[in-house]
């Protein structure tokens, strides 16, 4: 039985009524990681005495007949999330060695729920980047061209899922790093709205926009997984307080007569052929499906990029200060105390991490921080209220994820802002904090997979999973998998 | 909008990083390509505009001042590359 061509959903029926055990599930997956890892490259880690012993203890807990809601499924967490006991690089040099003591509030809610853990994936060190390939290890490689990046941050998580190696995952998503390695890998990703997931244990890249989120086969599997590590957490002040609702029953809600916008500013300059004419394709479908698709203007749009790349950076150089060669992580020794942090942290990050590092402390530092951050922040309110005004005229905005599909590997790393770029659509949605959903919508000539984004207002997700799920049954894509 | 050298060495110390010759160079070249397009934000009139740091309106979130277990020194120090009697150990710092 090829078990990785079922959803999560899928297999927790096989598990319930015993048709697989989640020793053998577990077993499954780490002999295909086995086989096909060394070609895709989407692991850091793979943890297979404990995932074999979760799995012999979820077998144990269905024999007496627990429900619990992910027992036994084998899921992938990406390497920047804390799982206590397992190495937790962040795929850089200077958290090499680290182990954290604790569990971050995701995997806590993961294990109560019975899951199993294959491993960490691979992401750009410490989740900047949109390509994996500024991973301090090795790149990942796109399941469905291994020539092609799998995008980025996210980039292992996705070529898991998409590679059969895990049931699901998780990633998380500052400016796009889970919505675009979806749409370049061919599987679903959710950004959820800021807040909905405790950010606890996720280590920090820029506070005010980081975001955990499940990666996924299908969107129900989505909802599965948000289910589980949603919610108020005592441990992350910025947690939201809203009570979570039941995201898998809401997925056939009916969406007769709602209005879906499109904005004119992600349809134009920029934008690959190939990506355009699928979108218009879907849009036809949402229409189909009984959707009222119109026009809009998101008027700021065009000024994303040019805010995010002040305030993730400027958020990232306050965050990372704490990599100091003293509590944790890689100590090069100098002369002195000074010297030993700067060894310490030269040594230790990559370049990109240098750069979005220095352009924060230059963007906060004296005489500088009204003309950049203040100024950016102001910018971050427009592209906010942009969207608050489109949500008062339509229910969702829809549009690309990225500008084009995969690209190949060493194609822009040495072109920052062209790899910046590649965010141009997925950016506005954290600077905003709302909810934004990549699933597949489509192939280009050449087989690489494209993505559909579908945007909602703060904790919109029982309704823009709905959507993804209606449209993902109408567009019946699947079971197309890539041969590897 | 470009960055001269002294600003790229001076910012690299306030980060406390160090770059060699070419580094430097490079840097100095990337990071002005990066403020340049940045500078697209001064198109944007923005005197009346609130700034936002947060997405959502979130203030003043209290718990109770309740007295819990944290988490144990030798945990808390595992992963320190030098440590001794529980304590973090760092080069001299008083001359």
């Amino acid at each position: 039985m090829e078990w990785h061509r079922l959803s999560l959903v899928q297999l927790r029926e096989k598990l319930r009524s015993g048709e697989v055990s989640s020793t053998a599930l577990t077993e499954y997956f780490l002999k295909r990681i086995e086989d096909l890892d060394p070609k895709v490259k989407a692991y850091l880690t793979v943890t297979r005495e404990e995932a074999l012993a979760q799995a012999q203890q979820a077998d144990e807990a269905l024999k007496r007949g627990e429900t619990s809601p992910l027992l036994g499924l084998p899921l992938a967490i990406k390497d920047n999330i804390c799982l206590e006991g397992v190495r937790t690089t962040c795929a850089s040099r200077i958290l090499e060695n680290f182990v954290p003591p604790y569990d971050a509030t995701v995997i806590k809610r993961l294990k109560a729920a019975g899951a199993v853990f294959l491993g960490k994936t691979n992401l750009d060190e410490f989740a900047m980047g949109s390509s994996t390939e500024n991973s301090a290890f090795f790149p990942t490689h796109n399941p469905w061209d291994l020539t092609r990046v799998p995008g980025g941050s996210s980039g292992g998580s996705a070529a898991a899922v998409a590679a059969g190696l895990c049931a699901g995952s998780l990633g998380s998503d500052t400016g796009g790093s889970i919505r675009q390695p979806a749409s370049f890998c061919g599987v679903v990703g959710l950004k959820p709205t800021y807040g909905r997931v405790s950010r606890y244990g996720l280590v920090a890249f820029a506070s005010s926009l980081d975001q955990i989120g499940p990666l996924t086969k299908t969107v129900a599997d989505a909802a599965l997984l948000l289910q589980v590590i949603s919610g108020p957490d005592p441990q992350d002040s910025t947690c939201a307080p809203e009570a979570v609702p039941n995201y898998s029953e809401a997925l056939e809600m009916d969406l007769k007569g709602v209005r879906v916008g499109l904005p004119k500013e992600y349809m134009g300059e920029g934008l690959d052929a190939e990506v355009r004419k699928t979108i218009e394709k879907a849009l036809e479908i949402l229409e189909k499906m009984g959707l009222e698709v119109k026009e809009i203007s998101l008027p700021h749009a065009p000024y994303a990029i040019a805010a995010y790349y002040i305030i993730a950076p400027a958020e990232a150089s306050s965050n990372l200060a704490r990599y100091d060669g003293v509590k944790y992580g890689l100590r090069v020794k100098g002369k002195d105390l000074i010297d030993t942090y700067k060894k310490t942290r030269s040594r230790g990050f990559g370049p990109e991490v240098k750069r979005r590092i220095m352009i924060g402390t230059y963007a906060l530092s004296a005489g500088y921080y009204d003309a950049y951050y203040k100024k950016a922040s102001q910018v971050r309110t427009l592209i906010a209220r942009d969207f608050q005004k489109a949500f008062q005229e339509v229910d969702f905005v829809v549009g690309p994820v990225a500008p084009s599909p995969a690209f190949k590997l060493g194609e822009r790393i040495d072109d920052p802002l062209q790899m910046y770029l590649s965010d141009i659509y997925t950016i506005s949605v954290n600077l905003a904090g709302i909810v934004g959903l990549s699933l597949p919508c489509g192939f280009s000539s050449e087989g690489l997979p494209i993505g559909l984004q579908i945007m909602g207002p703060h904790f919109s997700e029982p309704k823009v999973l709905a959507l993804g799920h209606q449209f993902e049954k109408t567009l019946d894509l699947r079971p197309k998998e890539p041969e590897i | 909008m470009s960055i001269s050298r002294e600003e790229v060495l001076h910012v690299a110390h306030l980060a406390r990083l160090e770059f060699d010759e070419e580094e430097v160079e490079r840097f100095t070249e990337q990071l002005g390509e990066i403020l340049s397009y940045v500078a697209k934000l001064e198109e944007l009139d923005t005197k009346e505009v609130e700034p936002t740091y947060h997405a959502l309106k979130l203030s003043n979130v209290f718990r109770e001042d309740q007295v819990k277990e944290s988490l144990p020194v030798e945990k808390a120090l595992q992963n320190a590359p030098e440590r001794e009697n529980g304590f973090f150990v760092v080069p001299k710092v008083i001359k």
